[in-house]
């Protein structure tokens, strides 16, 4: 049984009759704990349908989807609160880093587990504890609009992390970066899979960082195909 | 929990600020206008406090002496005051008209009472300066709002009178500040002629063969000495012992003396509901359209506030954040820019009533409504744009 997050036949179809498209016929994927996966794929292929699907942002039409041994997906939603679901079981690391612009570093990522629920000071000790280990914990009284770019993102993936979900979905989040700071991003990721037990998907077109993944997923007009990376910089 | 509006307020405080400065100005006006019609009834009200009477009594069939002329004889009052319960009743006379002072000229009532006898009916009850008229013939006390000072000489028609005191608050129903004069010469006023008209009247007069009749000597002298003659006043005022109603002196006033007679609550009535009742339509109809336009521009900045953190809410939605908490902020936001609002609204409008020309009064009962209604109005005005957010697609904070 895993205890990442396990896809099986996962399909969406937008419309109905003539005019119906396929934009997932069949999406299997497994991610471990603690593994970072590339989905890579050309524009038009699924990527977005399926990084909204997992999100449980948009409804897929079939499949099944389990996070750790919870059934979430199978035929219908399994879980009455998709909100929640998003909040407590799910990670977001976006392409740019839509932190809030009204709210410092430390509240940008505190903000999540107060919303579900864990007293203040808690949930900034938490925030606290992330921050330092993305090393940014110097700018924890900063705006975002005070922060380079890769200090920006390093808070995102904090703020991803912090309700310790089983599962990151990562889009494109090395896009914007140069080279160095791409490289940075993908080991902060691994490194926070691992230390947290984390599954994370990350969907790229960024060539630079496609060798440093272990296993690949492929997505071609709604399919997924599995094959090994090259795990190249990363034990 | 973080208070996102709050924290969005500070992040951005000078276009909260300066949004709420502007809104504020609007408030104020608002405020002012209310002053204005509380002024007004005010006024009214100040108009028959100070005459200090319990009944009026005037023409016939007439609403006067304040709504509608009226005028009766000069003797009435003595028969009035003969009345069981009467204590006081004392003549009196309004005309409202421009009095000169030097280059320049005030809009005033020029009030007739009868000379050297203050604390009647009709007096100002009290001075802020001066002394009271003692003279029967050119003194005149003066509110301050005129202007006037003491020992100022004033032209009210053909004749000069000298400012021997000053009052306050003693005002028509229009605002206009009163200026005292004794009974006779406010008679003549209200209808002396200039002399060419006096002239052609007395020629007119003594070529009429049924006023100049030859065999009655003395006719045509009495003829004109009866019209340069005014032995009308406005209303007598009276004032009630303790123990009888007005009502029980009005009834037999009515009844023997073939005059009307108001009581305070009718006269009351008269001047707020009949003589500013255009007045407060027009200032309601200008209350009506400020809160209208004060609820579109909260509606319009809220929304412009919103649309700003399109994706911002977007992706609070994406991370689980509750509708809820999405509309509080919104709402708060609205809230706040409604408190900014009023109290800078509060504040212009205490420092701005004292500049206006007329009586602008500011009740505390309106301020603690005003207040209530703009929060009202921002609640209702943040509701579109509470809509257009919980609308947003939590997925916009995904690409593709």
């Amino acid at each position: 049984m895993s205890k990442g997050i396990f896809i099986e036949g996962m399909g969406k179809r937008y419309g109905t009759g003539d005019t119906a498209v396929d934009a997932l016929k069949k999406v299997d994927m497994q991610v471990e704990p603690g593994e970072v996966v590339g989905l890579i794929g050309p524009s038009g292929s699924g990527k977005s349908t399926l990084l909204k699907s997992l999100g449980a942002v948009i409804d897929p039409s079939a499949g099944r989807m389990m996070l750790g041994d919870e059934v979430i997906y199978d035929g219908g939603w399994k879980v009455p609160d998709l909100r929640a679901l998003r909040r407590d079981k799910i990670g977001f690391v976006f392409q740019a880093p839509y932190l809030i612009p009204f709210l410092d570093v430390t509240d940008n990522v505190a903000l999540l587990p107060m919303l579900a629920g864990l007293p203040n000071g808690e949930a900034r000790q938490r925030a606290h504890d992330l921050l330092t280990a993305l090393d940014v914990q110097h700018r924890a009284q900063a705006m975002p609009s005070q922060l380079s770019g890769g200090e920006q993102q390093r808070v995102a993936i904090a703020r991803g992390l912090v309700n310790r979900p089983p599962v990151i979905l990562a889009d494109e989040p090395t896009a914007p970066l140069d080279s160095e700071r791409a490289m940075s991003v993908i080991r902060i990721l691994n490194n926070m899979a691992k230390k947290y037990e984390t599954a994370i998907i990350v969907v790229t077109h960024d060539e630079k960082i496609i060798p440093t993944f272990k296993r690949i997923y492929h997505i071609r007009d709604g399919v997924t195909h599995e094959e090994a990376g090259e795990g190249r910089g990363f034990d | 929990m973080i208070s996102l509006a709050g924290r969005d307020i500070l992040n951005a405080w000078g276009k909260f600020i300066f949004t709420g400065i502007g809104l504020g100005l609007l408030i104020g006006v608002t405020l002012t206008m209310a002053g204005v019609y509380r002024g007004m009834v005010d006024d009214g009200k100040a108009l028959l406090d100070n005459s200090g009477a319990d009944l009026w009594v005037v023409q016939q069939d007439t609403l006067g002496p304040y709504a509608e002329s009226s005028s009766i004889n000069d003797d009435v009052y003595r028969s009035i005051l003969s009345m069981p319960g009467v204590v006081e009743a004392a003549n009196v006379t309004y005309l409202t008209m421009q009095v000169r002072q030097g280059r320049r000229d005030v809009r005033s009532m020029v009030v007739g009472v009868v000379a050297g006898s203050p604390g009647k009916p009709g007096w100002p009850p009290y001075l802020v300066a001066g002394r009271q008229i003692t003279r029967s013939h050119y003194e005149a006390v003066a509110d301050i709002a005129t202007g006037f000072e003491l020992g100022d000489r004033i032209q009210v028609r053909r004749n000069q009178y000298t400012v021997v005191g000053l009052t306050r608050r003693m005002v028509s129903s229009s605002g206009d500040p009163m200026v005292f004069i004794p009974l006779k010469d406010a008679q003549e006023a209200q209808f002396l002629k200039d002399n060419d008209a006096v002239l052609q009247q007395r020629r007119r007069t003594a070529e009429n063969p049924s006023l100049n009749r030859p065999g009655v000597p003395g006719l045509l002298d009495a003829v004109i000495a009866t019209q340069s003659s005014n032995p009308y006043v406005n209303a007598v005022l009276v004032r009630i012992r303790p123990g009888y109603s007005a009502e029980e002196i009005a009834r037999p006033i009515r009844r023997w003396q073939r005059l009307t007679a108001y009581t305070r609550s009718q006269m009351e009535e008269i001047l707020i509901g009949k003589l500013i009742a255009t007045s407060s339509k027009q200032i309601g109809m200008f209350l009506v359209i400020l809160a209208i336009v004060s609820a579109a521009i909260v509606a319009f900045i809220i929304y412009t506030l919103t649309m700003d953190k399109i994706r911002e809410i977007a992706v609070l939605k994406l991370i689980g954040t509750r509708n809820r908490t999405i509309a509080a902020m919104i709402m708060q936001q609205a809230i706040a820019l409604g408190v900014i609002g009023f109290v800078v609204g509060k504040i212009t409008a205490t420092f701005a009533a004292p500049l206006f020309p007329k009586y602008v009064l500011l009740m505390p009962l309106d301020t603690v409504a005003g207040f209530f209604a703009v929060l009202m109005i921002c609640v209702l005005a943040s509701l579109i744009a509470i809509r257009m957010a919980l609308k947003v697609d939590p997925a916009e904070a995904i690409g593709g």
